[in-house]
């Protein structure tokens, strides 16, 4: 742009963008796969010129000049490439161009002041959507240290060689008089299922490419039936293949049903022919990333396959609504959700509602508690991800976790019915990393299991997002690495055995690690459920807040 | 570690007994302190078992308090025991007023004969919590049980001094049921009410080792609306709790207590006969699953001994005698030094399926398998 023609409001510099591409001029070979790759279409080949000046290095006075000699003004011209400026073609710093690139001549660099992207990413009235997560890698979980090691007055244990149980329940389980009670009467015994504490959370088929989806499921079915590992996997709201929904892996499957009941035709008509009961049945209410907000599947990636799956016409965005229809209060909708879900599977099915974590998560744990068939409540933390949402929401909407859990856990326990509904954690665990010790800390302030996502994707499919900002297009379909995407010609670049190979990696890694942390405690036959003793924190206040030991 | 001896014999013995096989285990235990129970009472008691024995430390107001107390109530004292205690102290042990063990008679207004025999345990039990609430604050009444037939002594520093600071050698203390502890004090603070045995309504347990699921289990027992599960100043006493738990509140046998708080692992309820009970019992009562270590001795209300371990039995611990005199040991010298003319190729060493029983004919060692069917009240 020249500098004497206007300025728009939203014309922006290099400096003005989030991330700035580093090229290398002496390193290109100009084979154009960073920009085929580039799925922000941010960088283009470009022609650049340069002027020269040759001047002569003889030292004689002007007029004795040979007019072969004059200083000679040159042009020199060479391809290369160049970062695109508007809004709409920003770079996101996925870094694909490196990965493609053969000789490293490329790699995108974060701003390190401030963007004045920012200010005018809302074109058109249009606020920032996006998927992903929170982006910042502040974690009060991962400053949790686990302080009561046994030693001489009762024994570590050996974590690998030792037996362990590392097995949750989920479902209703009733007190033991009453349980004995029906037992000898023959009454109704709530369904209740052993899993394995780590749940791979709700991500449906449409948020998700379908070899992303046939990955997870194949690597839960293999460790459940070659490594005898109860996992347990959330469809998410976006229906179930058929095919799944009628074999015998839809046992290791919890069906969630949220309040656009996407895909929800197809379940119920394959009710008569399904071999296995599903695990269980979420009742997702909402969603830690986006609380109040409700689900959302862009039209980008509503295409043939996916808008079959749902029942829904192609190519039409997909907003679920911030709350069931039919809610009016908790009393009365929950209540008859749960008991229409319940008695769709002739109560073999536990069924509970996943919320978001929030001042009022107590309200509704105390609702629960008086509905019999009420089987577990799932809460999810602002740290939580989403497939779309809208910045607003994401970065300032939700209630921290490990509060939220031990409120209720200790809810629980002040009436009595710790064992009775299982607590299900999700939302950011594991977001830096440390996974097995960010579920240890939240099953020992009162979670019967945790709940991942964004974790799964990045171990187990290698998704680029960090905290950082770093890519977050999950919402346009246009994944680089084909975890969110619908188009083919992305989507094949995810292999379905790899995932399955990664996932089946990442839950055996987690088992000996999450061993490593309990073994020392000297536990190994019940997990650690509200062994709160076990932890401690460098802030008293934080300590204070969640009845743990302050530890400097 | 902790050391533990209990005795059950046809003919009163003194507790003098229990105290030498803490001695002669002394290596195991460093002296912090000395527990002990005494059931089926031989002496004076023997001819008032139904009346409740107070068994308690009272300062010179606590009497005071507790006189005008058991008044108000309807409570007469029918026969006290002296214990003289010399002017000089013990190092280690601090000074205390008085060892109050004192038989009362029901009050009238009771109607003990046509009273319900639970409602009778749960007045008992009211009427120790409320002296010991009374007590909390000054710290001049310490209660460790009023039930009939039974004494409960705690102090802290050496077992073998203590007792002989406190003249237990004397001939009208005898009983037929004993359980001792000769205690380390480990990471809780020292405190009467953390001294072993832990007596609820007629159980009481004894236990070696920590308790790592401390906190999960004493939050579901505390949860349970039963005043009596209170207390935990040692992380033991929720054993106590859970076997008064399984047997009074779920009707439930001795030999269901170790399936509560060490479950069969999956493979092993399969193949046991009253799987299904089990898999419901370890998913209701699984806040009650103890980690271990430990090795439990216990009493119940019918003079019963038991002795059960953990999954990993990893404390020691050894049952043997002969019909007519049983003794539960830590340690085998304890044993030897108790009964020594023993069969000694008989003694057992119960494993981590196993709980040894003695019941109260105390003819027989029965082991229960946790692998065996059970008793079900079905």
């Amino acid at each position: 742009m020249s500098s004497n023609r206007t300025i728009n409001p939203s014309s922006l510099s290099l400096s003005d963008l989030p991330w700035q591409i580093n090229w290398d001029k002496d390193r290109c070979t100009l084979c154009g796969q960073c920009t085929a790759v580039c799925p922000m279409q941010a960088i283009e080949l470009a022609v650049f010129r340069k002027r020269n000046i040759a001047t002569s290095m003889d030292l004689k006075p002007v007029g004795n000049i040979n007019p072969s000699e004059r200083p000679l003004s040159a042009f020199e011209t060479w391809y290369g490439i160049r970062q695109k400026k508007t809004v709409e073609e920003k770079c996101i710093g996925c870094a694909m161009c490196s990965m493609v690139c053969p000789n490293d001549a490329i790699k995108p660099v974060p701003n390190q002041g401030i963007d004045r992207y920012r200010f005018h990413v809302n074109q058109h009235g249009e606020p920032r959507t996006r998927g992903g997560r929170r982006n910042t890698t502040d974690s009060l979980l991962d400053r949790i240290k686990f302080i009561r090691i046994s030693m001489l007055t009762d024994p570590a244990l050996d974590a690998g060689r030792h037996e362990f149980e590392l097995r949750t329940l989920l479902g209703r389980i009733l007190p033991p008089k009453e349980n004995m009670l029906r037992l000898r009467n023959n009454g109704w015994i709530p369904p209740v299922r052993e899993i394995y504490p780590l749940i791979i959370g709700g991500m449906s088929f449409g948020a998700l490419s379908p070899t992303m989806w046939e990955g997870l499921q194949m690597g839960v079915a293999y460790l459940n039936e070659e490594l005898n590992m109860p996992v347990r996997i959330s469809t998410g709201e976006g229906g179930c293949p058929p095919r799944l929904l009628r074999s015998r892996f839809l046992k290791y499957v919890i069906l969630q049903i949220a309040s656009g009941y996407f895909g929800w035709d197809e379940i119920i008509h394959a009710i008569p022919h399904m071999k296995e009961d599903p695990c269980a049945i979420e009742i997702k209410y909402g969603q830690g990333a986006k609380p109040g907000d409700g689900g959302l599947l862009m039209w980008h990636k509503v295409n043939k396959l996916i808008a079959a799956i749902r029942g829904v016409p192609q190519g039409v965005s997909l907003p679920s609504p911030p709350t069931h229809q039919t809610q009016y209060s908790i009393e009365e909708s929950v209540a008859k959700m749960i008991m229409s879900m319940s008695m769709a599977w002739g109560f073999r099915v536990p069924v509970y509602p996943k919320i978001s974590a929030s001042s009022t998560s107590l309200a509704v744990l105390n609702n629960l508690t008086r509905n019999d068939y009420a089987s577990a409540i799932a809460i999810d933390g602002e740290d939580g991800g989403t497939g779309a949402a809208y910045t607003v929401s994401m970065d300032h909407m939700g209630h921290p976790i490990a509060s939220c859990i031990r409120d209720n856990y200790l809810n629980l326990v002040a009436i009595g019915k710790q064992n009775e509904i299982p607590i299900f954690a999700g939302g950011g665990i594991g977001k830096n990393g440390n996974i097995a010790a960010n579920a240890a800390a939240l099953i020992m302030l009162g979670a019967s299991g945790v709940q991942i996502g964004k974790y799964v994707m990045q171990a187990a499919a290698g998704c680029i997002g960090t905290e950082k900002d770093r890519c977050n297009v999950c919402n346009l379909g246009i994944c680089p690495k084909g975890i969110t995407s619908q188009d083919p010609r992305l989507y094949r670049r995810l292999d379905t055995e790899d995932v399955a190979q990664r996932i089946v990696d990442l839950f055996v890694s987690f088992d000996i690690e999450l061993k490593k942390i309990i073994a020392p405690l000297g536990r190994s036959t019940s997990l650690p459920i509200g062994m709160s003793d076990a932890l401690g924190i460098d802030d008293y206040q934080v300590a204070q807040r969640l009845n743990i030991k302050y530890v400097v | 570690m902790c050391r533990l001896f209990a005795l059950t014999s046809k003919d009163p013995v003194s507790p003098m007994e229990a105290i030498k096989a803490l001695d002669v285990m002394k290596e195991g235990h460093d002296g912090s302190g000395v527990g002990l129970l005494l059931r089926d009472l031989g002496g004076p008691f023997e001819e008032m078992k139904d009346a409740p024995i107070l068994s308690g430390i009272f300062s010179e107001e606590g009497i005071r308090k507790l006189d005008l107390f058991m008044m108000d109530q309807g409570f007469m004292t029918k026969y006290k025991m002296s214990i003289k205690v010399p002017k000089q102290t013990l190092e280690g042990t601090p000074k205390r007023g008085l060892y109050l063990l004192r038989a009362y008679e029901y009050p009238d207004s009771w109607n003990v004969d046509t009273l319900d025999e639970k409602e009778l345990a749960t007045r008992l039990m009211m009427t120790r919590l409320k002296i010991r609430e009374m007590g909390e604050e000054k710290k001049d009444m310490i209660v460790f049980s009023f039930w009939p037939d039974t004494i409960m002594l705690k102090e802290l520093g050496d077992p073998m001094q203590i007792a002989r600071h406190l003249g237990l050698d004397r001939k009208d203390l005898k009983a037929r049921t004993i359980m001792a502890q000769g205690r380390q004090n480990t990471n809780y603070a020292i405190n009467l009410y953390a001294c072993h045995p832990f007596f609820i309504k007629g159980y009481s347990t004894m236990t070696n080792g920590e308790n790592t699921a401390f906190i999960p289990i004493r939050d579901f027992l505390s949860s349970r609306d039963f005043p009596g599960y209170m207390g935990y100043q040692s992380d033991s006493e929720v054993f106590a709790h859970i076997l008064h738990y399984t047997m009074s509140g779920l009707d439930l046998g001795l030999d269901a207590y170790k399936h509560v708080i060490t479950p069969l692992q999956d493979r092993d309820i399969e193949n046991h006969p009253d799987a299904t009970f089990l898999k419901h019992l370890k998913k209701s009562c699984r806040q009650l699953i103890i980690d271990g270590p430990n090795c439990v001795i216990g009493t119940l209300p019918d003079n019963t001994l038991f002795m059960a371990q953990d999954r990993k039995k990893l404390r020691p611990g050894v049952v043997g005698g002969r019909p007519g005199m049983f003794a539960f040991s830590s340690e085998v010298c304890g044993l030897d030094a108790v009964i020594p003319d023993r069969d000694k190729s008989k003694d057992i060493q119960p494993m981590h399926l196993d709980t040894a029983i003695v019941g109260p004919d105390r003819q027989e060692v029965k082991i229960c398998r946790q692998t065996e069917p059970l008793t079900l009240p079905l």
